[in-house]
């Protein structure tokens, strides 16, 4: 009777697709390690960063662990250089991210709801900025401010910062704009909504979570940029440009304290925002099915 | 048509001051540069237009070198990223399941601490007398004396390091539009799981491979601060070189002709890429 199961129909299937759900069943395994290989080599240098700021170092550089320690955590804000150029780090990206964030929505909305001449160079002309790198932009700036004799500094450095960040910020709201029903709009317009009434009680509520993103995004950058900033600081130090500074000798252990803080913090914003857009997706889930 | 003057000027109300703002400092400057890149004179007495188009044969005979190491390490950077980004991407797209959101998070975390911050945590990572080099040599990966610090290889893994979820994002976005039928439908004609990847899934992420490879490569051939940090004086980038002029030597014409040189060659790299892929899908991939 083993002989002859061998020839009824399902069996030569049975011996084909052993193999071959083998072979595939391995290649997702290699597949997920290398998914961790790739995630710890992206995350070894700020794993690194964090751990090294407990070190109990001794000497210029922060290379050996020796031990545990809080001592930096304590001293996190004893450098006024080091506070000096958080500070202007942070407040230089509330700034930027508010005007930029602001700018770029209103320019995201007219290219995706409006029709107008110009409107594809408009387009074609935010992405540009994207594409330029950093070292033109950050050197051209500079050329300006020199030729027409503004002296660099605070800020020069904000004007910067919103140039570049405006094209992010007009590219995510786009995008979650696009995602975006028009009927609803026209609805409203129809059951006798004004210009301003859509747009503050329809529009923006519906893009609030790509504006929120992009918000995210521009401080983000902000707070991370070196080259434009390298450019046009004048006297005013930032925060990469202090760690840039300090690189070569050796980072201060503060400097990694202070990084994981503004780490940590912006994945508590991260955080908040999926959930604010959790909870309007649920609102929204819930309105369309009453 | 019957649109009002109130309603016709409302795109421009809307669109003005953004797009205003990249004219004054974006656009603006990129013009006074290049008007700039053809004056001449020096920092003591002044730069005057003399329309001297010499600075730019100048220009690139002088650093040529620094333009192909420029192109060279961002080219084997993309490379590398490609290679590590797309398995990467194929699994968090197609096998990650719920913890899609949480391997995301995972690879755009490095971009919450500052790249300056990185790149100096790299520089104490690959010390001499750091785990890593001395696990190379045991291994002999690194001969004896061999380092990794001030070397073009760490420049690369820096360049490689920096931009490397750049190529991740749009090869995720890419690969999840794809429409599994046609995969399905190609292994159920015949086709082997490797020929459905190879003439189905590949081809159809190609908008993705060149969105990533653009947002690697032209970053990473302006970069000068892996280069500055990670390298020595042998393995300078034109990024080093336009600042370096800028702000220490004060050579305004050649470091502007220099940029507008990067410029020009990246603005020619994605022409030809959007004409090989049309640009409406390299802008929607990138996003």
């Amino acid at each position: 009777m083993a002989t002859s199961s061998l020839t009824s129909p399902a069996a030569p299937e049975a011996p084909a697709a052993g193999p071959r759900r083998r072979r595939f069943g391995a290649r997702e395994w290699e597949l997920g390690l290398w998914a961790l290989l790739a995630v710890v080599f992206l995350l070894a240098p700020v794993v690194f960063m964090v751990v090294f700021g407990f070190n109990d170092n001794h000497g210029r550089f922060n290379i050996d662990w020796q031990g545990f320690t809080l001592k930096h955590w304590s001293d996190a804000f004893s450098n006024s250089d080091l506070t000096t150029a958080l500070k202007n780090s942070l407040t230089i990206a509330l700034i930027s991210t508010f005007v930029a964030t602001t700018l770029g929505t209103f320019l995201a909305l007219a290219l995706g709801r409006f029709r107008f001449r110009g409107k594809a160079a408009a387009e074609m002309f935010v992405f540009v900025p994207m594409a330029t790198p950093e070292v033109v932009m950050g050197a051209s700036l500079l050329a300006m401010f020199l030729v027409i004799g503004v002296n660099t500094g605070y800020v020069t450095i904000v004007l910067a910062h919103i140039m570049f960040s405006i094209s992010y910020v007009v590219v995510t709201v786009r995008s979650r704009l696009a995602g975006m029903d028009p009927h609803i709009e026209e609805a409203a317009k129809d059951l006798g909504a004004g210009e301003l009434t859509t747009f503050l009680r329809v529009t923006l509520p519906m893009i609030l979570p790509g504006v929120l993103s992009a918000a995210v995004l521009a401080f983000a950058l902000s707070l991370d940029d070196y080259v434009i900033t390298a450019f046009n600081n004048g006297q005013t130090t930032t925060l990469p440009l202090y760690i840039f500074g300090a690189a070569r000798q050796g980072v201060p252990p503060t400097v990694n304290v202070l990084s994981t803080i503004l780490l940590l913090t912006v994945l508590v914003l991260m955080g908040l925002n999926v959930a604010v857009q959790r909870r309007m997706a649920k609102r929204a889930g819930g309105a369309g099915r009453a | 048509m019957g649109l009002s003057l109130r309603q016709r000027l409302l795109p421009l109300w809307f669109a003005g001051p953004a797009l205003l703002w990249l004219v004054v400092f974006f656009a603006a400057p990129l013009v006074n540069q290049l008007s700039v890149s053809l004056m001449s004179g020096n920092s003591e007495v002044g730069y005057d237009l003399t329309w001297s188009f010499s600075v730019y044969s100048d220009a690139l005979s002088s650093y040529g070198a620094e333009f192909a190491r420029s192109v060279v390490f961002a080219g084997a950077a993309t490379l590398i990223d490609l290679i590590i980004a797309f398995p990467l991407a194929y699994f968090i797209a197609y096998k990650a399941g719920r913890f899609q959101a949480f391997w995301l998070l995972m690879v755009v975390m490095p971009f919450f601490v500052s790249q300056v911050m990185r790149t100096a945590a790299w520089k104490l990572l690959i010390n001499d007398n750091g785990f890593l080099v001395g696990t190379l040599r045991d291994i002999g990966l690194v001969s004896a004396d061999g380092r990794l610090d001030a070397t073009s290889g760490a420049v690369i893994l820096g360049i490689s390091y920096n931009f490397l979820p750049f190529m991740v994002l749009p090869l995720f976005a890419t690969l999840q539009r794809i429409d599994r039928r046609l995969i399905e439908a190609a292994t159920d004609l015949g086709c082997s799981r490797f020929t459905a990847f190879r003439k189905v899934t590949v081809p159809l992420a190609i908008p993705g491979i060149f969105a990533g490879s653009l947002l690697v490569f032209i970053p990473a051939a302006g970069d000068f601060i892996n280069a500055r940090i990670l390298g020595s004086p042998n393995t300078t980038m034109i990024g080093n070189v336009i600042q370096n002029k800028f702000i220490t030597v004060l050579d305004y014409p050649t470091a502007a002709a220099l940029s507008f040189i990067l410029m020009t060659a990246i603005l020619i790299l994605i022409a030809v890429f959007g004409r090989l892929i049309g640009t409406k899908t390299l802008t929607e991939a990138a996003v």
